[in-house]
Order: C-alpha cells, then sequence, then structure tokens
C-alpha cells in the first residue's frame, strides 16, 4: 500500500481479490456477532479474544514471512511452548529481562533453522520438523516434563493479564507494535522487497544481484522471533510456561497466512491481509462457540483443525484458478 | 587506447567435458560487438565466465585494464557488467519498478524507500525507450515483449560499462526492435560497450561495429560487419566455404533406395503460438523430409506439434489419413515416434539402465497382466544392443555411464522399438562423436528404406543436404522455402536461409 | 603404515560410508547395544522392537514410493489416526454387535477405503491441479486428526476384542503378526517395482518426468496411485496401532509419523527427488531409528531428550544424502 503515490482502491481489490474478501468476511461476521449474541460486542469477549488470539497472530506474521519467499515454518509451535518455559524461569527478574531473553532464544531456533536451510540445502519442511521435534524435546527437557509458574510478584504477568488504556491487552499492543514494524520492512525496505522479490523467482533474484541469502535467514529468524513472543504472551497470560503446548500452532499459522491472501507458493503478501486472516478465522471460533452456547449447534472443539484444513483446501483451489489464469494471459512465468 | 574488454584463450569444462577450449573475444570501448555461433558453440558459457557465473579454467581476462575474477552476478553488476540473459530473469509477481530498480533503490533515511522517487525514475527510464505503462503494476501483466524491455531497462540503468545483450529481440515485433536499436545507439553514443548475442544475422549489420564467431568452443573469427556478408558468417559458423560444392559422402546419408509411397503425415498450416506461425509440411512413405533453419525458426515447435507436445491453435494435421493424435501417448500408438533434441532434459533417465531406458516408450507391449515380460524385454533390448552397435558392458549398466554417442543410440532404439510409421528427429546426431555419427546417420537411412517416413530436424547442413528429399525452410516460425533433391547443395541451403527479406511480419 | 597406504585407505571409506551408511548404522548400534544394553540378546526384546517397527515399517514403504516420483505426503499421520479412529467405531456399533465376523471384516475394509480416498484427494491434487506435493498433502495433514476426533467426539475408544486385536499382537512363529505383514508387504512392493509396468513408469516418473512423458507414461495415473497406496498403508498401519493398545487414540495415533516414514525412507536410500524406491531399504531405515529409539529408552535417557535426537539424525541422513547428490 505504501507502494504508490496515492492509493488507489479499485486497482487494490482488483489485484487483491482474496484479501479483500476476508476484510470484508471479516466485518461482515463482526456486525453478525454484534447483533446476534448478547455479550459479543461486550469489554469481555473484546479484550479476552483479543488476549487469547495474539499469539496466533504474531506467529502468523513470522510464518507470513517465511511462506513469502516460498519455504515453510512448522517448528513455531513447539518454539514458542519452549520460550514459554524459558519465559516463565525468567519472569523473576522482570518483564524487561525475560521479554526479550525469550524473543531471542526463538530468534536462535530461526538462526538455526536458517542454517540448515541455506548451508546445509536441506528442504524447509523436514529442516523445522526436525527443529519442531527438538524444541518440543528440549522443552521438556528444560521444564522437567511440567508446567513451570511464573514469578507472581514481578511485573511478568502484566502483559498477559492488564490492558492498556482498560481496553487494549498489552499482548495486542506489543502485537500491534511488531506488526507494524515488520508491515514497514516488508513494504518499505530493500529488504522487505527482496524477501518479495525472492518468492516470485529465487534464481532470477541472485541474478538480478540481490542478497537471496541473508534475507532467507532473515525470515526464519523472525519466524523464530515471533514465535519467542508468543511464548511470553503464552506465559504470561495463563501464569505458566507450558512445555506442551504450542501443539498443530504452526498449522493454524499457516491456514491464516493463506487465508489472507499470501501465495503458498511464494511471491506475494502482506501483513495486514495476514492479521485479517488470523482474526477470520479466530472469529469464526469465537461466534462458533457463542452458537454452540446457544445451543443451536452442538461444535466440538475438535471441529477446529477440521475447518482450518476446510479454509486451507479452498483457498488453495481458488489460488491455484488464479495462477492458472495469470498464467493463461500470457505472462512470463 | 586499450580495450574495455579482453578476453584471452579461455578454457571450461564441465565433469571432463570441454565448454570451451580457446575462446576469445575483444571489445573496444563504446563500440556494439557481435557473438554469433550455433548452439553449443560456448557463446553463453563466454558470457557466464565473464559475468562470474562460472570460475574459468584456464585464460585471461582483461576488463578496464584490470585483470578479473568475478564470482558472483552481483559483483559484475558492481564492477560495470550489466547482463540481460536470453530466459527472462526477472520477477513477474513484483511491479515494473522493483524490476527496474530492486537493489539500487533511491533512500529515504538511508533505509526506507522512496517510492515516489522509484516510480519517477523508473518512469524515466522507460520513456527512453518510448514505452508509457504503469510502473506499479506487476511484471507479469505486460506482454513478453514489454518484459524484456524493462530487462533491458534495468540493465542499462544501472550504469555499466558494458551491457550484454543475450538474443534481445527474440520476442519484440519489428516497432519494438526499432525502440531497442535506438537505445543501444544511445548506449554506443555515451560511450557505454554492447556485447549483441543474436541469431538474427540482418540485425548485426544494421546495429552492429564487429563480429566475432565461436564454433565448438573456440573463437574462429573477428571481423568489422563492413567487410564480411551474410553468407561469410554463415559460413565461418558452419565451417564450411559455402563457394565449395558440397563432397560426397559426408555422411552416410547418401545412396538411399526408397520409393517414395503413399502420404504419411501432412501439416496443414498450423501454428502453436508466437514461436510457429505457419507451418506447411508432406511426408511420403520412404521419404526424408529435413526441416532447416538457424536456431529460433521454429523447428523444434514444429516436430512438437507434430508428436502432439503442443497443441494447435489453428490448422490441422492428418497421420495417415486421419485426425493427428493429441498427445504423447497416443501419438506412439498412432505409429509416431520422436526423438528429443535435448537428452538430458527430455531424454534419458539418469539412474536407470540402458534396458530400462531402451523399453520405456514401450512397455505397454511388453506387459501381460501389468506385469512385463522380462525375457522378452531383454531379447529385444540385446537385439537393439547389436543392430545399432551400442557399446554398453551390459544392458543393466545405467545410462548416465555411457558415453553422449552411445546414448544417443539407446535414445534412437527406443523409439524404433515401437516399431513407428514415422520418426521425427530433432538433432540426432547432436554431441555425438564421428564414428557414432556415421554409424546413427546410417540406422536412419536403413529405417526409411524400408518403407517408412523420417522428419529430420539437423543443424549439421552436410546431413540434410545429403540426407533429405525434401528440406521445409524454416525462419521465424514459419515454413518460407521449400528445396527438392537431387539438386540440393549446401551453397543452396545457405542461401535459402540467408534470404530473409522475403518474409515480412 | 607409510603415508600413502593410510591416504589410499581412507579414500575409500568416504564413498564406502555414504553409499552403505544404513547398513553401517545400523551394525554400530548393534555393536553399542550388545555391549552395553542390558538384556539386548533376548528374543523379548526382538518381539518387543519388531512389534514397534513394523507401522513405521509399514508407513515408510508408502512414503517411499510417493518420494520415488518425486513427490512428499505429510498427510500419513492424520490418516492412521483416521482409520484407527474408524474400526473401534464399526465393529463396536450394532451391526458389528450383531455380525461379529462381518463387523470386523467391515473394520479393516472401511478404514481402509477411507485412506484410499484421502490417498485419491492428495493424489488428484498433485496430478490434475498441479498443486505442490507439500500444499497438497498439508490440507489432510491439518484436518485429517480433525476429522478422526470429530468422529469419536475426542473420545479414546477401548475395546476387547482378540480377532481385531490379533493385528497387533497375534503371533506367528513366535514373532509379531505385524513384523510378518510388513515383510509381506514389502515382498509385494518390490515385486510392483521391478516386474510391473506401474513399478517401472514410477521411477522413471521421479527420474524424468518430462522423458517419461514423452514417451507416453500416464503419469497423472501413476502419481495417484503412489498417493493412494501411501494413505491405503497408512491405514493399515493405523489399525494395527490400534490393535496393539486395543484402544484407538485419534489424539496421539501416528503423531509425527510423517517425520519418523520421510527420515526412514531417506536413511533407507530414497533420493527426495525421486527416481529410486529402495523398499527394503525403508525397512532398513526404521528398523534403525527404531533402535536408536529403544536404545536411548533401554539406557535410561528421557523420552524428551530421545526427540532431540532423533531430530538431530534426520537432519544428518537428509544431509548427507543431499551431499552425496552433488
Amino acid at each position: 500500500m505504501l507502494n504508490s503515490d496515492a492509493f488507489d482502491l479499485r486497482k487494490y481489490v482488483s489485484r487483491n481479490p482474496q484479501s479483500v474478501a476476508v476484510w470484508i468476511a471479516l466485518f461482515a461476521l463482526i456486525a453478525f456477532g454484534v447483533l446476534r449474541y448478547d455479550n459479543f460486542g461486550g469489554a469481555y469477549n473484546f479484550s479476552s479474544f483479543l488476549n487469547y488470539n495474539s499469539m496466533f497472530i504474531v506467529i502468523s506474521m513470522g510464518m507470513c514471512f517465511v511462506i513469502i519467499t516460498g519455504g515453510i515454518d512448522l517448528s513455531v509451535g513447539s518454539v514458542a511452548a519452549f520460550t514459554s518455559v524459558i519465559a516463565a524461569y525468567l519472569s523473576p527478574y522482570g518483564l524487561e529481562v525475560a521479554l526479550p531473553l525469550a524473543v531471542l532464544a526463538g530468534a536462535a531456533f530461526g538462526a538455526f533453522n536458517a542454517f540448515c536451510i541455506i548451508a546445509l540445502r536441506i528442504p524447509p519442511f523436514i529442516a523445522t520438523l526436525a527443529t519442531m521435534l527438538g524444541a518440543k524435546g528440549g522443552a521438556l527437557v528444560i521444564s522437567g516434563a511440567s508446567t513451570i509458574a511464573v514469578d507472581w510478584g514481578s511485573n511478568f504477568t502484566r502483559m498477559g493479564m492488564e490492558k492498556a488504556f482498560n481496553l487494549f491487552p498489552w499482548s495486542i499492543v506489543i502485537v500491534a507494535i511488531v506488526g507494524v514494524m515488520l508491515w514497514i520492512i516488508l513494504e518499505t525496505t530493500s529488504l522487505g522487497r527482496t524477501i518479495l522479490a525472492i518468492g516470485g523467482g529465487e534464481d532470477a533474484s541472485t541474478l538480478m544481484g540481490l542478497k537471496v541469502n541473508r534475507a532467507k535467514a532473515f525470515v526464519y529468524m523472525v519466524s523464530g522471533g515471533c514465535a519467542g513472543l508468543a511464548g511470553v504472551i503464552l506465559a504470561s497470560g495463563f501464569g505458566a510456561g507450558q512445555p506442551l503446548e504450542g501443539i498443530a500452532w504452526e498449522l493454524s499459522a499457516i491456514a491464516s497466512v493463506v487465508v489472507g491472501g499470501t501465495l503458498l507458493t511464494g511471491g506475494l503478501g502482506s501483513i495486514p491481509a495476514t492479521v485479517a486472516g488470523a482474526l477470520l478465522l479466530g472469529l469464526v471460533f469465537n461466534i462458533l462457540n457463542f452458537e454452540n452456547g446457544r445451543g443451536t449447534i452442538s461444535f466440538s472443539a475438535y471441529w477446529q483443525m477440521v475447518i482450518r484444513g476446510g479454509f486451507l483446501f479452498a483457498v488453495i483451489l481458488f489460488q491455484t484458478r488464479m495462477t492458472k489464469g495469470r498464467k493463461a494471459k500470457g505472462a512470463a512465468t | 587506447m586499450s580495450a574495455l574488454l579482453e578476453m584471452t584463450a579461455i578454457q571450461k569444462a564441465f565433469n571432463g567435458v570441454s565448454a570451451l577450449s580457446d575462446a576469445s573475444i575483444a571489445i573496444e570501448r563504446g563500440e556494439v560487438h557481435a557473438l554469433i555461433g550455433q548452439n553449443g558453440a560456448g557463446k553463453s558459457t563466454l558470457i557466464k565466465v565473464l559475468t562470474g557465473v562460472y570460475r574459468r579454467d584456464g585464460g585471461t581476462i582483461l576488463f578496464n585494464r584490470a585483470e578479473s575474477i568475478l564470482t558472483s552476478p552481483r559483483e559484475a553488476q558492481a564492477a560495470g557488467i550489466a547482463t540481460i540473459y536470453q530466459e527472462l530473469n526477472l520477477v513477474p509477481l513484483r511491479s515494473v519498478t522493483e524490476n527496474v530498480i530492486l537493489g539500487y533503490e533511491p533512500k529515504r533515511l538511508g533505509t526506507f524507500i522512496n517510492w515516489r522517487e522509484a516510480h519517477r525514475r523508473t518512469r524515466e527510464i522507460l520513456m527512453r525507450f518510448g514505452i508509457d505503462i504503469d510502473v506499479k503494476l506487476p511484471l507479469g501483466s505486460y506482454s513478453t515483449a514489454i518484459q524484456q524491455l524493462v530487462a533491458i531497462a534495468r540493465a542499462v540503468s544501472l550504469d555499466a560499462r558494458l551491457v550484454i545483450m543475450d538474443e534481445p529481440t527474440s520476442s519484440l515485433d519489428a516497432s519494438e526492435v526499432k525502440v531497442l536499436f535506438g537505445v543501444v545507439r544511445g548506449l554506443r553514443e555515451a560511450g557505454v560497450s554492447v556485447l549483441y548475442v543474436s541469431h538474427f544475422l540482418d540485425e548485426l549489420f544494421e546495429i552492429c561495429d564487429r563480429v566475432t564467431t565461436m564454433r565448438d568452443g573456440k573463437t574462429v573469427g573477428c571481423v568489422r560487419l563492413a567487410d564480411t556478408t551474410k553468407l561469410d558468417l554463415i559460413a565461418g559458423m558452419l565451417g564450411r566455404n559455402p563457394s565449395e560444392i558440397a563432397q560426397a559422402g559426408m555422411t552416410e546419408f547418401g545412396g538411399g533406395t526408397a520409393k517414395q509411397g503413399e502420404v504419411l503425415l501432412t501439416a496443414d498450416d498450423i501454428a502453436t503460438g508466437p514461436r510457429l506461425s505457419k507451418f506447411d509440411m508432406k511426408l511420403h512413405r520412404g521419404e526424408i523430409v529435413g526441416l532447416g533453419g538457424l536456431l529460433g525458426a521454429g523447428r523444434t515447435e514444429a516436430a512438437r506439434a507434430l508428436f502432439g507436445v503442443d497443441a494447435l491453435t489453428r490448422g490441422t494435421i492428418t497421420l495417415k489419413g486421419e485426425a493427428a493424435p493429441k498427445r504423447p501417448a497416443d501419438a506412439i500408438r498412432a505409429g509416431l515416434g520422436f526423438l528429443t533434441e535435448d537428452r538430458k532434459a527430455e531424454g534419458i533417465i539418469p539412474g536407470m539402465s540402458v534396458r530400462e531406458n531402451l523399453t520405456l516408450a514401450l512397455l505397454p507391449k511388453l506387459t501381460r497382466n501389468g506385469q512385463i515380460d522380462r525375457a522378452r524385454e531383454r531379447q529385444l533390448v540385446q537385439k537393439y544392443i547389436d543392430a545399432l552397435g551400442i557399446k554398453t558392458a551390459d544392458m543393466e549398466q545405467p545410462i548416465r555411464e555411457l558415453s553422449g554417442g552411445n546414448q544417443q543410440k539407446v535414445l534412437l532404439a527406443r523409439w524404433l522399438a515401437i516399431e513407428p510409421d514415422i520418426l521425427i528427429l530433432d538433432e540426432p546426431t547432436r554431441g555425438v562423436d564421428v564414428g557414432a555419427k556415421r554409424e546413427i546417420q546410417a540406422i536412419i537411412r536403413d529405417f526409411v528404406d524400408r518403407g517408412f517416413g523420417v522428419v529430420l530436424i539437423s543443424s549439421e547442413f552436410e546431413e540434410l543436404v545429403e540426407g533429405a528429399d525434401r528440406i521445409v525452410v524454416l525462419n521465424q516460425g514459419r515454413s518460407i522455402a521449400e528445396l527438392k533433391n537431387p539438386g540440393i547443395t549446401e551453397d543452396k541451403l545457405v542461401q535459402a536461409l540467408a534470404h530473409t527479406d522475403e518474409v515480412t511480419a | 603404515m607409510s603415508q600413502s597406504n593410510q591416504t589410499h585407505a581412507s579414500l575409500k571409506i568416504g564413498p564406502l560410508l555414504r553409499d552403505h551408511g544404513g547398513v553401517v548404522a545400523l551394525i554400530i548400534i548393534l555393536a553399542f547395544n550388545i555391549l552395553f544394553t542390558p538384556n539386548f540378546l533376548q528374543l523379548q526384546t526382538l518381539f518387543v522392537n519388531i512389534s514397534q517397527v513394523a507401522t513405521i515399517a509399514i508407513v515408510a514403504m508408502g512414503m517411499t514410493l510417493v518420494i520415488a516420483t518425486g513427490g512428499i505426503d505429510l498427510s500419513v499421520g492424520a490418516v492412521m489416526a483416521l482409520a484407527g479412529a474408524l474400526a473401534p467405531l464399526i465393529f463396536q456399533s450394532q451391526f458389528g454387535v450383531d455380525y461379529p465376523a462381518l463387523g470386523i471384516a467391515a473394520a479393516i475394509v472401511v478404514p481402509l477405503l477411507a485412506a484410499a480416498a484421502c490417498g485419491l484427494f492428495n493424489g488428484l491434487m498433485v496430478a490434475v491441479l498441479n498443486v505442490q506435493p507439500i500444499i497438497a498433502t498439508l490440507i489432510l495433514f491439518i484436518s485429517g486428526r480433525g476429522i478422526a476426533q470429530v468422529l469419536t467426539n475426542g473420545n479414546l475408544q477401548t475395546f476387547n476384542n482378540k480377532s481385531f486385536s490379533y493385528l497387533g499382537t497375534g503371533q506367528i512363529l513366535g514373532l509379531p503378526f505385524q513384523g510378518w505383514l510388513a515383510l509381506a508387504i514389502a515382498v509385494v512392493l518390490f515385486l510392483v517395482i521391478t516386474h510391473t509396468i506401474f513399478g517401472r513408469y514410477v521411477l522413471a516418473i521421479g527420474g524424468n518426468e518430462r522423458a517419461a512423458r514423452l514417451s507416453g507414461g500416464p503419469v497423472a495415473q501413476v502419481k495417484i496411485g503412489v498417493y493412494m497406496i501411501c494413505a491405503g498403508l497408512s491405514g493399515i498401519a493405523g489399525l494395527i496401532v490400534v490393535a496393539i493398545n486395543s484402544a484407538s487414540d485419534a489424539a496421539r495415533n501416528g503423531n509425527l509419523m510423517e517425520l519418523d516414514a520421510i527420515a526412514a525412507a531417506v536413511v533407507g536410500g530414497a533420493l527426495l527427488q525421486g527416481g529410486r524406491a529402495p523398499i527394503f531399504g525403508a525397512i532398513l531405515g526404521a528398523v534403525i531409528i527404531q533402535l536408536v529409539k529403544y536404545t536411548l529408552l533401554a539406557n535410561g535417557v528421557e523420552d524428551e531428550v530421545a526427540l532431540i535426537a532423533k531430530a538431530g539424525i534426520i537432519l544428518a541422513a537428509v544431509y548427507v544424502q543431499q551431499a552425496r547428490k552433488e
């Protein structure tokens, strides 16, 4: 969006049909929820929804960067679990110490992923699947396979449990700040445009003289760092570091990213669209819970993954047809 | 004043196979210098050695009076060498602006891209080309021609001292070519040198100062274009003197005893896309029809159309009186075989044995109840190994261990084994040593003598001149002439190829 | 030893190790266990290991076929869970109670049909819609287990059914049924790869898809076929796991199996870019992974550390294979 002299709405709509659809669906669902359920628009639902989904939003943003380059990161859930334990251990020293160190730990996992993928040439899904295993094991090892309570005396839990201006949970505020930073990087820096270029053509990018390896390492470290932040939010919000959490978080992130309009094959994507996708999916489940409470449907928690998979399937079909259309127009591939 | 670029005695081999053995080129400042040669002559390799994609094994490179050891495309760009590759190496999903300025963006506060300035600069550069488009749209939403001009714009905008253009006009129409030539002249006036690689020889006479000719990994000549003719250039590329009469017995194609029979295959005004826009051909039993033309003329595209690989956008193909097959599997069943040009990319299954490669197209016939009849398979394979003289330790040897010539024989056997009525052969003796070449030619002649038909594509003119009963000459996707044997000489063929002024867009 | 002798010897070991790394690794692990692990050379140990390795081996063989065509299947674990969830639902239903023999038969056939349907889904996405295999199989990877949990409402299904449990606890000649089953499957797949036209096309497609297509190979049909076979084998593995435990836990059945299967296939010699289908190699790979698990467990290493060790082995195996390709 910053990539223009003036924002042309019509052009945006025609070039990003999927993202536009997501935004519309999002607002439609919000309207639907406010009208239909008593407590939907209330302060409690609002803040608890944002608080809970802040974790998924932040790892979706990191995943967005990775997917744009044509890669994938299956380790974010386990890394979040790992860093939640680290954060819990460090909680006595306060948020100022625990937060940066946990994020750093996450970024370190990301650096390891980047090393395997770039230097060892291991395909991303294998490298990050292995890291997922390693982080899961690591989390269990350092926690002794049990949850680690945080230090309630320090300011650590304020992020997960308190609000700014009594309205927005601190967790979502921090995630919003990270989101804005990532957005700016993607849209206005050479590094960000290189990330997009790689996904659109890695060989071409190398021949154009772009610093491909540096950008690839960056995205995996960002993904790891975002997972690290999610872990801190997890520990801070639930009062304990949880080594067994984070299962299938990466899958939710992938679904959010793709629903939001990022191409799974890479080369096209944006942060706001990813946030919209994550919010949409979160909202779908939020509404299903309300509907469940009304008794009109009986929706067990297990439908979550099925619905996410269903969204993913629909989006893949849509994206396949879109890229075919682009090819048919005679564009170079 | 020394030359801008001097490459001397460059050597480069890949896995023991020599690609360049003695390549040289010298380019002056502010010169437009052409580089020509047939497929496999080494032009691309030489350029990639210069720009750091490959590391040379021997020889020296002096760029701007300094010894040059470039190890990456980015270093080459920094040194002042900009390259526009033949395959578009841009990112279609990104905007036009990004494709032009990425890596060199105007910045605010040192980090943030100044998009307004970037768009403005891009528009300005494109204006110089006479292109006025919305630079914010994705590159892929424009035609290939525009995309190629954008690629050139990127190279030109990088303040290069040497711009390398590899087949820059292959997707441009006449007016776009004029625009390109204007840019090239502008570069020359500004003192920038251009290395211009193209097989459209007419263009060279219009825009270039000197031309270097390469053949088989060596540089064989460098002359001023004012001092030479198109015929001389073609002769240099082929290593022939066009005014000599072709010697008899250059190939094993001569002396055929085939009688021409019924019509087997007809292509009637067919087109498959921009690279094949108008093609006509008739093939009779006992006949070899050759497809002649230089690189990019559309010969392989014609072959693919006949075999059913590419869909027709116009016209009809008739095979033995019926509509032609639309997929390779159907073509094989109908009695067509297609030996492709690039055996590494489309021919051999490298991990499989000679036996498995040989029988690949015949499998349905060798199978009963899903099971392959191993005994019959071995018998068949041995028969062809003996008949074609394939040199292999045994039929289980992995095909990638065989020499190029023997690999080609295995592939030829693959198609002979299906006992087709028609064989389409695209460069059947390329990359094959002299002895195997003659053996393959003899096999083809024998096939035709038994009453079958062959469509033959070859860049070796003596093969066409001696082997083909008729030659359909192609140029830029269109069949423009037909020559009949007896009576074809290399001289006549070369003249037919050179006569492109009959063809208008 | 003189200098030249030493260099000569070391020159040989490098490629030797790489080509037969799997067997070498197996020998090392066995040696270590014989020396250090108590009770290793007992029949009971053999029994336990075969019992557990069979499921990995079966899935790994299916994965090997898919990898041979140049693809990958991330949904194997989810398919296991799905098949495993369906079986008890069937033989514990009214129909199964009324017709026990038919019930058991249906409890095997229906889950396998469901698994094959999953494979058909994957195959169509890859072969007809041209979606990348990772992305195509990601869909069931995400939702397959969820479907299983929805069907069972997340409940653990326990049962006491000797006929069905035979799949996982039965014995032939004193060794586990599933071990024999895995061997039988291996023999069949080996014969398919080496003797049938289907097998030949599988290898050709992985070796050079364009050449295979130009030679008339039915690329789409073969690709769909391998994904269906892989899913079917995952279904069998899912049933075996349920039979072993006399319980179906949709949340756990086949968890992380995709990683084990890929690792076993790669250690066994499969090339990620396709063209090779070492069926018995997949068994070797599965055995190695199982033995590593067992070695760590038997020597008092916690599960969690074992996870880290497994991750390391997978990375090493893939790295060595990529290096071999260069």
